[in-house]
């Protein structure tokens, strides 16, 4: 089995849509949005869920309004600003509680209590070829890092059950944590890559992170046409390092055209140019696969 | 001598799990009275800080060596700190008992 | 007042809008701060010409443990939610693990022997930099490792308050960070684009704006592309649509070359001199509403 992250850094580079359709080619795959935060992998694959589970983030401090004095010793030692106090009346400010549990600790009434953050979810369902396990991240929470780990590991558990040999990761913008969890332990990376200055800055930053998890890292740029220069800067500086580019995509309005109708530009137009150039990103993803277990 | 490896299970045939802070058990291998107990690990689920959690859980049972996959940062600088010895296990799956008779051959 | 611009997804055009915007204003001779809250990955120096003027560190609180004083009692580790101390009583052995702290203060209220302390760690830095007439930019950058950019977002929020306007680059996501932003900002600036994934992540945003009690208005950004989808969805929600930006290949040209659009196409300056009356006279109206 084997599992290949799509990342890029920067958002808006057109991530999920090649995940969409690189995830469509394969005959047989679990395809694992990570980017919980805002999923959108699943808009175009259709999953059809049947099952559905919470996911606790963390916890929060509620006061108990018949039992608190308003006396005011939480507010004293909340350091994170969490509870207000409008007319006397001491409120905890939800989306700014941390759920240290200081408050519940020091308040002398016993009027504070904990309580499990429970509105994120996460999914198994059935797609075309395969199955899809995504999350819904509850606005307003944290740790999406550790719902990442959770989704990651359903994949695994499905891959086996299907005897999918592969795992097709979306992965979240950025450098940070769910970033790092999507990306450890994989066996690839695709790196799609803008030619903008913002684009290849934020190219350069995911590279160090790939290569100091050792991961074989590939990059594909995308609309590569909307700057020339850029495209070959990244091209050469890809040398540099030593990762192979696998592709460059043209700006095409058949992927906004899929997009529009929920499907794979693959599924969508799959005799055009840009299905076929995907065609081949994917066939060398899986053929440097093919040359490393001989 | 005590030697903890991270198993996916609490048999041993379990698979070694290859998390070090988020695995499933610990398998606790006692040398002297050659024995294996299983632990369950509460910081599975934790939001942060599961490996510094297991690095307490085990270094309390008295080990000295730890086997596992990976090994995270700040797990490992702990570990490092204390003495305890890391092996990490690459290549195919083994179970519990495939890593426990290769430490014997190995004496 | 501040006026903060954000989206769902990144790459929809957050930064465009906030940078132009706070150009146009800056050089119709107002003062005003852009403040780039993308604590992670800020861009907005990449596209003003500015010259550093002072820079200053945000630090956040870690208990400093005297071993002399402990009875590894391990009270402070039960009370810690964030896994960041690691007490082994046998080996007369506590440590912390400075990265997981949160600086919540329940360690020390736990210790019954008054053996904690406190050091500061450097966070992240609050960079300002001068523009034009007395406007400026001011950027928050955390350092690599640190559990979260909320504190870091608080005060660069704060570092801006003796001004009359500014725009604030807010960071992506729904996430603790955005709303730390949002809840700081007087009104909201969605950028959004006309296709499932930009309807998808503004339906979250609005959400969220709604919980808060937030007023905000709609940009839709790469209009002419997609569908129509997002419009439905801003008039039957009685939304306010502030503003499109066509799709032009030009402005991502522009923006890739880190150049705005407002400085070398005239039509946009323009343009975004519009946006900013009609965000003005939107809030003079809101204003007026609540008396």
């Amino acid at each position: 089995m084997i599992e290949i992250a799509i990342l890029s850094g920067k958002g808006g580079t057109g991530k999920s849509s090649l995940s969409a359709a690189l995830a469509t080619l394969a005959a047989k795959i679990v395809a694992a949005d990570c980017d919980v935060d805002a999923a959108n992998l699943h808009l175009v694959l259709n999953p059809k869920d049947y099952r559905e589970e919470v996911y606790v983030s963390g916890q929060k401090a509620v006061i108990d309004p018949d039992r608190c004095t308003n006396c005011g010793i939480c507010l004293s030692y909340c350091r994170f600003e969490a509870i207000s106090n409008k007319g006397g009346i001491h409120r905890i400010i939800e989306t700014a509680c941390d759920g240290c549990q200081l408050c519940d600790r020091v308040c002398p009434e016993n009027a504070i209590h904990m309580v499990s953050h429970d509105k994120s979810r996460w999914f198994v369902g059935d797609i075309a070829n395969g199955k899809m396990i995504h999350a819904r991240l509850a606005p307003g929470e944290d740790n999406s890092g550790k719902l990442v780990n959770i989704v990651r590991d359903q994949a695994r558990e499905t891959a086996f059950e299907i005897q999918s040999d592969i795992i097709l990761i979306d992965g979240p913008p950025g450098i940070g944590c769910p970033v790092i969890s999507s990306l450890t332990g994989v066996d690839k990376v695709l790196l799609v890559a803008e030619p903008s200055l913002s684009g290849v800055h934020d190219l350069k930053r995911i590279v160090e992170l790939t290569q100091h998890f050792r991961v074989q890292t590939y990059v594909v740029i995308n609309k590569y046409d909307l700057n020339d220069a850029l495209s070959d800067a990244i091209v050469n500086w890809c040398r540099s390092v030593q990762i192979p580019v696998i592709g460059q995509l043209p700006f095409d309005r058949a992927v906004v055209d899929a997009m529009v109708n929920c499907e794979s530009v693959t599924n969508w137009a799959p005799d055009s140019t840009i299905s076929n150039a995907i065609k081949r990103i994917w066939n060398k993803l899986l053929q440097h696969e093919q040359a490393k277990s001989f | 001598m005590k030697i903890a490896i991270t198993a996916t299970g609490n048999s041993l045939n379990s698979k070694v799990d290859s998390r070090f802070g988020r695995c499933s058990y610990f398998a606790v291998y006692d040398m002297d009275e050659n024995q294996t107990k299983f632990i369950k690990n509460p910081n599975k689920e934790a939001a942060e800080g599961a490996g510094p959690a297991a690095v307490q859980l085990i270094a309390k049972q008295g080990v000295t060596q730890i086997i596992s996959g990976e090994f995270g940062g700040k797990a490992k600088s702990i570990l490092e700190d204390l003495n305890i010895q890391m092996i990490m296990l690459n290549g195919p799956e083994k179970s519990i008992q495939e890593v426990l008779d290769l430490m014997a051959i190995n004496k | 007042m501040k006026i903060a611009v954000a989206s769902g997804k990144g790459g929809t055009g957050k930064t465009l809008v906030s940078t132009n915007l706070f150009n146009v204003i800056q050089k119709s001779g107002f003062a005003v701060d852009l403040i780039d809250c993308d604590a992670e990955e800020p861009n907005a120096l990449q596209f003003i010409h500015a010259d550093l003027i002072s820079q200053k560190s945000v630090t956040q609180n870690i208990p400093v443990i005297d071993k002399e004083a402990c009875t590894f009692c391990g009270k402070c580790e039960a009370y810690c939610h964030y896994n960041a101390i690691v007490v082994l009583p046998k080996l007369r052995h506590i440590q912390v693990v400075e990265d997981l702290c949160h600086d919540c203060g329940a360690c020390e209220y736990a210790c019954p022997a008054g053996a904690i302390s406190w050091k500061s760690k450097t966070t992240g830095t609050i960079r300002t930099y001068a523009v034009n007439n007395g406007s400026s930019l001011i950027e928050g950058r955390i350092e690599i490792g640190v559990y979260s950019s909320v504190p870091l977002i608080k005060e660069v929020m704060k570092s801006s308050h003796h001004r009359q306007l500014a725009i604030v680059d807010a960071p992506p996501g729904t996430s603790c960070p955005f709303i730390a932003t949002v809840s700081a900002a007087d009104f909201m600036v969605l950028v959004t684009e006309p296709t499932p994934f930009g309807l998808n992540d503004l339906k979250l945003s609005v959400e969220i704006l709604q919980q808060l009690d937030k007023s905000f208005g709609i940009i839709v950004n790469r209009a002419g592309l997609g569908d129509h989808r997002v419009y439905d969805f801003i008039a039957k929600n009685k939304l306010l649509l502030l503003d499109e930006i066509p799709f032009d290949p030009r402005i991502a040209k522009s923006y890739s070359e880190g150049k705005l659009i407002t400085d070398n196409m005239p039509n946009y300056h323009k343009h975004f001199l519009q946006l900013f009356s009609r965000i003005k006279k939107h809030l003079q109206y809101d204003r007026n509403s609540y008396t």
